[in-house]
């Protein structure tokens, strides 16, 4: 659920016909003062955060003239609540409420419809209302195929013990409601309160809105950065992985950081589950163990190894983590060495010097083990792998047992350099990356692996030079699927004649960022 | 028996010329599933493994008479349309397979299906499998790794989780009890058949005597469930395994569905619930196969 800020959801609410008070949003006193001055009335100035109880957090504030409404933003504007460090207000006129009421929409997944809950009293806890006064709260069921009609939700107003002209004007409000919570694919709605003034006219006093992560695509001109559910704005690291999950459609890369400020005291590690409830399942015997997690990562629906790769070089971005671990169902259906593949490089080039666990249970698990065991040699940090018939809870236990035996290292993170790539290579560009290949080193190698090792044969030997049996064109739409064998035999057989590049916009700077702390 | 599908069901792949619907129109096909044919609008006249293309469903039922399953592969955004064509052309069971579906479009297929009273299986899904007859999806990845891992027997499997549902079905067949019918459900808010549906099939089905369920946090599955054992419309004994124990509130984890609003749906609430309707709830999913052949043997000593 993309959540919308307050003035976001208002201002699509207006877009529809549904009256909001006369304001807008700022980001300084000075802003809200000229609002203020603009609107020429008392004004409230209210936070904009994703948190319940705004009022009792101090984050709502009356103002009579745009001095006092300058002063008392001064007071919101950098406080910190929860999660949130408060950058924006919405400074609106102060309305004069005779009545307050309570609109909402949730998704309900046992009837398979949006649920509409109109309630006749307002207020905070709609669920605690609604049992108390049963009768002054009412749902509907909606038929997305055809709508909300608006007889359909006058009735449903009128059950709940509203009588007269009232009935038209919040049906009215409800029909718009319903039309723009899915004209932009709403997950969840709230007006709360939705108010009738001295002056006989309804207003949306208060509006949330979050809109479903996976129609997010149909609706650019929300300018949703994350389409994630955070219960606090994106860390930057987030934002960086964000990036990559949105640019590769092949498999899943869900990347949440739990924690980013870790002590070298802290038992903290990295890890990297892989399907949704095998992670889950992943977390919770390394939670039962003691760990805590620096972040909570899910590599899983058939990733390429290069999309696992950069999950990897971004889970080790985070300093001081004790160990890597990678578990996920344990019988997984897709082809387990492309993620063996992808933590290989990405170990390499860390030169990881912490214990990594890693499970992979699944189709050819024996072939992913053995990438693990036999590619990382010249790595100084332990990596085990692990298949299906190994537990969770097992490999949970031994990541203590492996961070134990290495002192309980945290681990450092280094600089990401840029590879150094000879002018005269072999080069040619991949969906996400580029594949750069040393013809000089290539000369006498007298296995040429690279050719046998490439599982979509896209490569063969021109006089002796690996080099594409595709075009170039193919190879950069996704013919080159970057599985990475070939880098990998490469290196493990002591050519290293291969380079794949595969940048991650945004990482170098944010370890430069940390590495200055 | 087992429920859903059987090597008798005639089955269409939507989306057969995909990157997805190619391979695993080969793993149904080698596994025995009886597909009769494919869609994809504007490839009619092709063969993939020698399954003939058609550019509609209705072509395609016309040529092959009914369809009773379509198995969808095609990008989520042309999901809801691929959905209400199969519907529009009599087809009863759909399985849904693709990742990211809109949730509108998937409130939209449910009551579509609803007033042709027909079923769907998923978005979010890896597919079901009735071991040695059929297999719908992808389960399994490849023929021969699904003839190891499923084997028939007398256990029905419902997860939320894809991996999961492999998982739990090989250390099920590891420990010596075969499966019925093995179903992932699918990891999304909103899904066609649920735990509760799945539930009240496998209490028909007579295959099945135990069922193992793998819930999550979030959506009313489990407690629904519940809500049937305790008006006596399931009457089998339930295994069952709660996933996200560790998950916070307001914050989801991978699945869009495992997500706990307020204390909607969160794991205390869901193993209460359970727990007190009689189901066995395990603590790790390591303990499903032994708990379950417990269960089991006591079932045939009373027999």
């Amino acid at each position: 659920m993309a959540r919308l800020y307050e003035y976001q959801s208002k201002l699509l609410l207006k877009e529809a016909g549904i009256r909001i008070p006369e304001g807008g949003v700022a980001f300084s006193p000075q802003e809200v003062r000229s609002i203020a001055e603009e609107l020429g009335k008392p004004v409230v100035i209210k936070m904009q955060v994703w948190v319940t109880g705004r009022a009792g957090l101090g984050g709502i504030r009356f103002a009579d003239t745009p001095q006092e409404a300058e002063a008392e933003a001064t007071k919101i504007l950098g406080m910190k609540v929860e999660n949130y460090v408060v950058d924006r207000v919405i400074v609106e006129e102060k309305l004069s409420i005779k009545k307050e009421f309570f609109l909402g929409l949730v998704i309900d997944d046992a009837s398979k419809s949006p649920l509409l809950v109109f309630s006749s009293i307002g207020g905070t806890g709609i669920e605690e209302i609604a049992r108390h006064n049963p009768d002054k709260v009412g749902r509907y069921e909606v038929d997305v195929l055809k709508g909300l009609r608006d007889y359909e939700a006058r009735n449903l107003v009128r059950k709940t013990g509203i009588i007269g002209k009232l009935i038209l004007w919040l049906g009215d409000v409800l029909v718009k409601l319903y039309e723009v919570l899915k004209k932009y694919d709403a997950r969840s709605a709230e007006i709360n309160p939705l108010v009738l003034t001295e002056d006989n006219q309804i207003y949306a006093a208060d509006c949330h809105m979050a809109v479903d992560d996976y129609a997010v695509f149909r609706h650019p001109e929300l300018g949703i950065e994350v389409a994630r559910e955070f219960d606090r704005p994106p860390t930057p690291l987030e934002k960086i992985a964000y990036k990559v999950e949105e640019k590769d459609y092949r498999g899943t890369f869900y990347f949440l950081q739990m924690k980013e400020d870790i002590a070298d005291s802290d038992k903290t590690i990295g890890f990297n589950g892989a399907g949704g409830g095998g992670s889950m399942m992943s977390m919770d015997a390394v939670l039962n163990k003691g760990f805590e997690l620096a972040n909570y990562c899910d590599t899983s629906g058939n990733p390429a190894a290069s999309k696992v790769y950069r999950a990897a070089k971004i889970i080790l971005s985070q300093p001081n983590i004790k160990g890597y671990f990678a578990s996920g169902s344990g019988v997984a259906s897709q082809e387990q060495y492309h993620s063996a593949r992808g933590l290989v490089k990405a170990f390499y080039e860390e030169n990881l010097d912490i214990p990594a666990v890693i499970r992979l249970g699944g189709n050819f698990e024996e072939k992913a083990i053995e990438i693990l065991s036999d590619c990382l040699n010249a790595v100084p940090g332990k990596v085990e792998g692990y298949g299906c018939d190994d537990s969770p809870e097992f490999c949970a236990q031994r990541m203590e047992e492996l961070i134990n035996e290495n002192n309980v290292r945290s681990f450092k993170i280094r600089p990401l350099e840029k590879p150094v790539t000879p002018e005269k290579s072999y080069a040619f560009e991949t969906f996400t990356g580029r594949i750069f290949i040393d013809h000089q080193k290539c000369a006498d190698c007298s296995s040429k692996g690279c050719i046998q090792e490439c599982q979509p044969r896209i490569l063969k030997l021109k006089k002796g030079f690996p080099v594409l049996a595709i075009s170039e064109e193919e190879a950069k739409k996704g013919k080159c699927t970057e599985c990475l064998a070939c880098e990998i035999f490469c290196k493990v057989n002591g050519r290293d004649a291969i380079c794949i590049h595969l940048p991650i916009p945004g990482l170098k700077e944010y370890r430069d960022k940390i590495l200055k702390k | 028996m087992s429920i859903l599908v059987d090597e008798h069901s005639k089955v269409l792949v939507q989306g057969i010329t995909g990157r997805e619907g190619v391979v695993r129109t080969k793993l149904m096909t080698d596994y025995g599933t009886n597909v009769v044919a494919g869609v994809t609008p504007g490839k009619g006249g092709q063969e993939v493994h020698g399954i003939p293309v058609y550019d509609s469903v209705e072509e395609a039922a016309e040529k092959k008479g009914r369809i009773d399953i379509s198995v969808i592969f095609v990008p989520a955004h042309l999901v809801k349309n691929s959905a209400l064509e199969a519907m529009d052309a009599g087809v009863k069971l759909l399985v849904i397979v693709p990742d990211r579906v809109p949730i509108f479009d998937v409130l939209e297929i449910a009551r579509f299906a609803r007033q042709k009273q027909a079923r769907f299986v998923g978005p979010n899904t890896l597919g079901l499998v009735s071991p040695g007859k059929a297999v719908l999806g992808m389960i399994g990845g490849r023929a021969e790794r699904a003839r190891e891992w499923f084997k028939q027997g007398p256990v029905g499997v419902s997860s939320r989780s894809g991996g999961m549902t492999s998982a739990i079905s090989y250390y099920l067949t590891s420990a010596g009890l075969g499966q019925s019918t093995i179903v992932h459900v699918g990891g999304d808010a909103v899904i066609g058949l649920s735990h509760p549906e799945i539930m009240e099939m496998f209490e028909k089905d007579k295959q099945t005597r135990i069922v193992v369920m793998f819930g999550e946090i979030g959506t009313s599955q489990e407690e629904r469930v519940a809500d049937l054992i305790e008006q006596r419309k399931f009457t089998k004994p339930i295994v069952a395994y709660i996933g996200g124990k560790a998950a916070k509130s307001g914050t989801r984890f991978s699945h869009a569905g495992a997500i706990v609003e307020g204390s909607r749906g969160s794991y205390k609430t869901k193993v209460k619930r359970l727990r007190d309707a009689g189901v066995h709830v395990v603590d790790a999913v390591s303990d499903i196969p032994y708990k379950a052949l417990e269960i089991y043997k006591l079932l045939g000593e009373q027999q």
